[in-house]
C-alpha cells in the first residue's frame, strides 16, 4: 500500500492539475459557446462573411485538435506573436469547440420550422433580436444531447495540452510518475478523475433534459 | 520546406494510417463483439462491459495511451510504443463502436426475426442472413464517422514518442527554424485524410437511408 500513501502525500499535485483542468475546460466552453452561438448568427445573412465562416467550420472539422493548438503555439511565434502555452491552448480550445458548437447548432436550424420566424417577423422583430429571443434558445434546447456529448469531447481534448506543456491533470500525473515511478497508481487515479468530471457532465445533461421537457421538447 | 522534409512528412503520415487502420479494424470487430455480449445479458458481465464503456468514453486518449505505455511494465509486460499506441487508440474506439452497434441492435424491427423464426432459420442464420447484414448498413455511417474522430485523436500517440504526423513537425521545425510550413503541410494531410472519411461517410449515409425507406 506504499505506494497510494505516496499518490496521497503527492494529493497537492493532482489538485491544482485538476483544478487547472476545470478552469480551461470552464473558460475554454463557455468561450467556445459564444463563438458557435454568434458564428450561426453571422451565417443568417447570405454575405462574403457567412461563406467565410462556412468554410472555417468545415475546415476544423477536419483538423485534429492538437495541429490547431500547434498553429497556435509554435506557428504564431513567427508571425511576431509570442503567446503562453496556456494561453494558446484556451484560445485553440474554444475556436475548434467553437466551430463544433456552431455546426450543431447550424444543423438545427436548418431544420427549424419557418412559421414562428415569420410570426416574429410579422409582430416586428429585428433580425438581432428575433435570434437571441426567439431561434437560439430553441436551438440550444432541441440539441442539448449533441452539445452535451460536445462538453465531454472537450474535456477530453484538454489532455491533449500536455504536449504543448500546459500543466493540467495529465501533466500532474505524468510528473508524479516520474518523481516516484508509480505510474499505474498516478493513472488510475487521473482516469478516475476525469471519468468523475464527466459523470457530473452527465447529470448534469439528464439535468437539463428534464427542463427541456418540461418546456415541451421531449421529441428530440 | 524541401524534398527531404516533405518526406519526413509523408513518413508521419505513413505512420498516423497504418497505426490508426490497425486500431479501427480491431477497434470495429471488438465493438460487435462487445456489442453481442450486452445483448446476452449475462448478469456479472453486462455491468463490467457498462463500466468499460462508460469509462473509456470518458478517459482521454493521450492519458490512456501515457498510463498502458508507462504502467506495462509494471505488470510484467513487455510492450513497445506501436503497440501501446494500437491498444490504447482500440480500447477507446471500440467503446464508441459498441455503442454504434448496439443501437442498431435495440432499433432492429422484430417482425423480421419472427418471420426469418417462421421460415425456419436457426439463430445464428438469422443472424448472419438477415439481421448482420442490415446492420452493417444502418451502422456504417457512425462508424466511418468515429474513424474520423479515431484519425483526429492519433495525435495523442506522439506523447509516448512515436513520430506521427504531428510530431515530425517537430523534428522537420527543430532543422528548418520555421515552425509555421510543418505544421500547415500536416494540417493539410490531415484534412485530405479525414476529408475521404467524411465523403465516406456521405456515401454510407445515403445508402442507409435507401435501406430505411
Amino acid at each position: 500500500m506504499t505506494e497510494w500513501s505516496i499518490i496521497w502525500e503527492a494529493r497537492d499535485a493532482f489538485l491544482s492539475g485538476v483544478l487547472s483542468t476545470l478552469l480551461l475546460f470552464v473558460l475554454s466552453v463557455l468561450a467556445a459557446f459564444l463563438i458557435g452561438c454568434v458564428t450561426v448568427y453571422l451565417l443568417e445573412a447570405r454575405n462574403l462573411l457567412s461563406r467565410a465562416l462556412r468554410i472555417g467550420i468545415d475546415l476544423m472539422r477536419m483538423l485534429p485538435f492538437l495541429i490547431l493548438a500547434y498553429l497556435l503555439y509554435y506557428g504564431l511565434p513567427t508571425l511576431g506573436l509570442k503567446p503562453s502555452a496556456w494561453g494558446a491552448g484556451l484560445v485553440a480550445l474554444a475556436i475548434y469547440h467553437g466551430a463544433y458548437f456552431a455546426e450543431i447548432l447550424r444543423g438545427a436550424r436548418i431544420v427549424m420550422p419557418l412559421g414562428q420566424i415569420e410570426a416574429a417577423k410579422a409582430h416586428g422583430f429585428r433580425p438581432g433580436r428575433l435570434y437571441w429571443r426567439i431561434i437560439l434558445p430553441q436551438l440550444v434546447i432541441r440539441t442539448r444531447p449533441l452539445l452535451g456529448n460536445q462538453l465531454i469531447y472537450a474535456l477530453k481534448d484538454t489532455a491533449f495540452l500536455t504536449i504543448i506543456t500546459v500543466q493540467e491533470l495529465t501533466a500532474a500525473a505524468n510528473s508524479v510518475q516520474a518523481t516516484y515511478f508509480i505510474p499505474t497508481e498516478a493513472f488510475v487515479v487521473v482516469i478516475a478523475l476525469y471519468w468523475a468530471i464527466s459523470i457530473c457532465l452527465e447529470l448534469a445533461l439528464k439535468w437539463a433534459g428534464r427542463f427541456g421537457a418540461k418546456r415541451g421538447f421531449e421529441h428530440v | 520546406m524541401n524534398g527531404q522534409a516533405w518526406l519526413l512528412l509523408f513518413e508521419g503520415a505513413w505512420t498516423t494510417l497504418w497505426i490508426s487502420s490497425v486500431a479501427i479494424a480491431i477497434g470495429v470487430v471488438l465493438g460487435l463483439g462487445i456489442a453481442l455480449l450486452r445483448m446476452t445479458r449475462i448478469p456479472f458481465l453486462e455491468q463490467l462491459l457498462v463500466l468499460y464503456v462508460s469509462l473509456a468514453r470518458a478517459t482521454p486518449v493521450v492519458t490512456l495511451v501515457l498510463f498502458i505505455f508507462l504502467s506495462a511494465p509494471t505488470f510484467g509486460v513487455a510492450m513497445d510504443r506501436n503497440s501501446a499506441a494500437i491498444l490504447a487508440l482500440t480500447l477507446n474506439t471500440a467503446a464508441f463502436n459498441a455503442e454504434i452497434w448496439r443501437s442498431a441492435f435495440i432499433s432492429f424491427s422484430r417482425e423480421q426475426k419472427e418471420a426469418a423464426l417462421a421460415c425456419g432459420m436457426t439463430n445464428f442464420t438469422f443472424f448472419r442472413r438477415i439481421m448482420l447484414p442490415q446492420m452493417i448498413t444502418s451502422s456504417l455511417p457512425g462508424l466511418v464517422n468515429e474513424m474520423s474522430f479515431l484519425i483526429k485523436s492519433s495525435p495523442a500517440i506522439a506523447v509516448i514518442g512515436i513520430v506521427d504526423l504531428t510530431r515530425v513537425t517537430n523534428r522537420i521545425s527543430a532543422v528548418t527554424y520555421e515552425p509555421l510550413p510543418p505544421i500547415l503541410a500536416a494540417a493539410l494531410l490531415y484534412m485530405l485524410i479525414i476529408g475521404v472519411l467524411l465523403k465516406l461517410q456521405a456515401i454510407a449515409e445515403k445508402k442507409a437511408n435507401r435501406l430505411a425507406m
